[in-house]
């Protein structure tokens, strides 16, 4: 599908799908993993008639190498999976960080308990990995054009992070582009052309630097200069947030994700109701938008945080709010038997009452 | 005290460097490899096949995790450095995205059939147009002489001291042989560079294989037989017999498969 303004019917993972080719993607890897799966098959569907390689990988590290390979070339490239098939591509992913190597990861995940995954990553290291969480179907397509301009702009994998809901619901999209900034020209990735140039490139997470004396690299001066990209890249991101009704809360509450989108549902009703309560939606999860959170929550009686886990954003609000205000978590684990993550939790009356007893 | 001669001085007196052998796509020619360590020659071996196929200016090179690593970055190929195990899949990316590169990874034993056994099965099996290097020293030499999937029974390494044996340690697996059975693999061969003979055979195999590549024909892969005197705790001179007598009887030289004879 080509950028339109007309509104089609589409299902999460085709949605991505669309919006990923439609950012420049090109390569694909994955191997199936519910809900992960449709992006996968959509993938395979799609990208060959735009010019495009989707790999069948034979496991989630196959996944990962094939789409660093092709990143490496150059290529808008892209790979994901679901939590358990992250926790696998870790130690890539970490690496891809110090090897300065663009990639979209999407974590289609069960619940939500891979924020700790997602924003304490990717892997082993001081290495980061920006995460972006969208609420929605339509969200995910303008964040996942974000992602593929954030990877190429910072040279570091991105993760989209979206949810078993996300991937699987269908409804009305119109694939706008968005407006997005140039990108550094590439004078860095492999086509073969230096070779025997005697400047031949390298894409190495163990350092840039050639012609060393008697070969080898310096890792010490390497993973500083990788310190200082990260810290760069963390200021160079503009946090996204979406904040309604905080100005006179006393009760603030946050949520991320497609719960989100259930708590301010149950926010407005309490609103219009006359309650005084807030919310407060971190869009991107790294960078976290603390100042943002930390002025909802400024003269506010009670933070509360709702989460589909057992409590893992939490410690960032309370570490944005730094003790101003009490933060207290309203969330837990909500799992139907096939650990999906189709969640009973999700329903606006007992999410009313979570938020009526921060209120009472 | 012993008084050794200056390293970074040419002698007044005495021999004369007369000519230098660095390899043309070698940045460097010195290295902090261990004296008689069989890598160099194989190194070399593979440099001046993609200098005499004529494909140095679409040649990708992609390094695992070894001694030989100390390379990756002192090579005038472009290089894409992998992770232990992970060279495979990443060769597969680059030559997926950009077929017309000339696509050749470089692993060691430990990293080949230790820790990324599956990816090298898959891109044969696949029949992915890539070629696949092994030097094979059946240690992991960079650790300081560590038992391998390689290792021979009998042989001494660190964590085998008296010896590699089956009922504890299991079984050599002879990779190049596995390979062979794939489909999808075009040319498998297994050299060793322990004398000048085979030097010369293993030379021919590496060109073989990259023009296998260039061909269009599918997988083809060359394991190297790599002298290692450090991790297998012998004299550097006796290193070459050592390779004849211990690994060479279960990791036979030769051409195991080739689609074009």
């Amino acid at each position: 599908m080509t950028p339109t303004t007309t509104p089609a019917l589409l299902e999460g993972s085709e949605a991505i799908a669309d919006a990923m080719i439609a950012a420049g993607c090109r390569f694909f890897s994955g191997y199936p993993m519910t809900p992960f799966t449709e992006v996968l098959e959509h993938m395979a569907a799609k990208l060959p008639g735009v010019g495009g390689t989707c790999m069948n990988a034979e496991s989630e590290l196959e996944a990962v190498g094939m789409a660093w390979g092709a990143a490496a070339t150059g290529t808008p490239s892209a790979t994901g999976s679901t939590g358990q098939g992250l926790s696998l591509m870790q130690e890539s992913l970490a690496e891809l960080a110090y090897a300065a190597v663009p990639m979209v990861v999407l974590n289609m995940a069960r619940a939500q308990g891979d924020y700790w995954q997602a924003t304490r990553g990717p892997g082993h290291g001081d290495a980061r990995m920006p995460v972006l969480a969208p609420m929605d179907v339509p969200e995910a397509t303008e964040l996942t054009q974000l992602a593929f301009h954030l990877t190429a702009r910072w040279r570091n994998p991105v993760l989209l992070f979206g949810d078993y809901y996300l991937a699987h619901t269908s409804t009305s999209v119109t694939l706008a582009p968005l407006d997005l900034p140039p990108v550094p020209a590439d004078d860095w990735s492999l086509d073969g052309s230096t070779s025997g140039t005697g400047r031949a490139r390298l894409v190495s997470p163990l350092g840039t630097t050639k012609r060393n004396e008697r070969g080898g690299y310096d890792l010490a001066q390497h993973y500083a200069r990788c310190a200082a990209r990260t810290e760069e890249m963390l200021a160079g991101i503009t946090p996204l947030v979406e904040t309604r009704d905080t100005d006179d809360a006393d009760v603030v509450v946050v949520a991320f994700g497609t719960p989100a989108k259930y708590v301010r549902a149950a926010v407005a009703r309490l609103r219009a109701e006359g309650a005084r309560v807030g919310f407060v939606r971190p869009i991107t999860l790294l960078p976290f938008p603390s100042d943002a959170v930390a002025r909802a929550a400024a003269g506010a009686r009670v933070v509360g945080v709702y989460e589909n886990n057992q409590g893992q954003m939490v410690d960032d609000v309370r570490l944005a709010v730094a003790g101003a205000t009490p933060v207290e978590f309203i969330g837990r684990l909500s799992l139907d038997g096939s650990g999906f993550g189709i969640a009973p939790d999700l329903d606006g009356g007992y999410l009313r009452e979570r938020i009526e007893e921060l209120l009472a | 005290m012993t008084n050794y001669l200056p390293t970074d001085v040419a002698p007044t007196v005495g021999a004369h460097l007369v000519d230098d052998f660095t390899p043309t796509l070698l940045d460097i020619g010195e290295h902090n490899l261990c004296p008689g360590c069989g890598e160099p020659i194989a190194m070399r071996a593979v440099l001046e096949a993609i200098e005499a196929i004529g494909a140095v200016s679409r040649a990708i090179g992609v390094i695992g995790i070894g001694c030989y690593t100390a390379f990756s970055n002192n090579l005038d190929i472009e290089v894409l450095q992998a992770l232990h195990g992970r060279a495979p899949s990443l060769a597969t990316g680059v030559k997926r995205a950009k077929p017309e590169t000339l696509v050749l990874t470089i692993q060691g034993d430990g990293d080949m059939v230790n820790e990324g056994l599956q990816e090298v099965l898959h891109t044969a099996a696949r029949g992915e147009n890539v070629t696949c290097f092994m030097l094979d020293n059946g240690v992991f030499g960079e650790t300081g002489g560590h038992m391998t999937a390689t290792t021979a029974l009998g042989q001494r390494t660190k964590n085998t001291l008296d010896g590699r044996d089956a009922a504890q340690h299991g079984f050599p697996i002879r990779v190049s042989s596995l390979i062979a059975e794939l489909d999808g693999a075009a040319y498998v061969a297994r050299g060793a560079v322990n004398n000048a003979g085979n030097v010369a055979r293993t030379k021919k195999m590496v060109r073989r294989a990259l023009e296998t590549q260039e061909a269009g024909l599918g997988f083809s892969f060359v394991e190297i037989l790599t002298m290692c005197p450090t991790g297998w705790f012998v004299e550097t001179p006796e290193a070459p017999e050592y390779l004849t007598s211990t690994l060479a009887p279960i990791h036979a030289p030769g051409v195991l498969k080739d689609v074009r004879a």
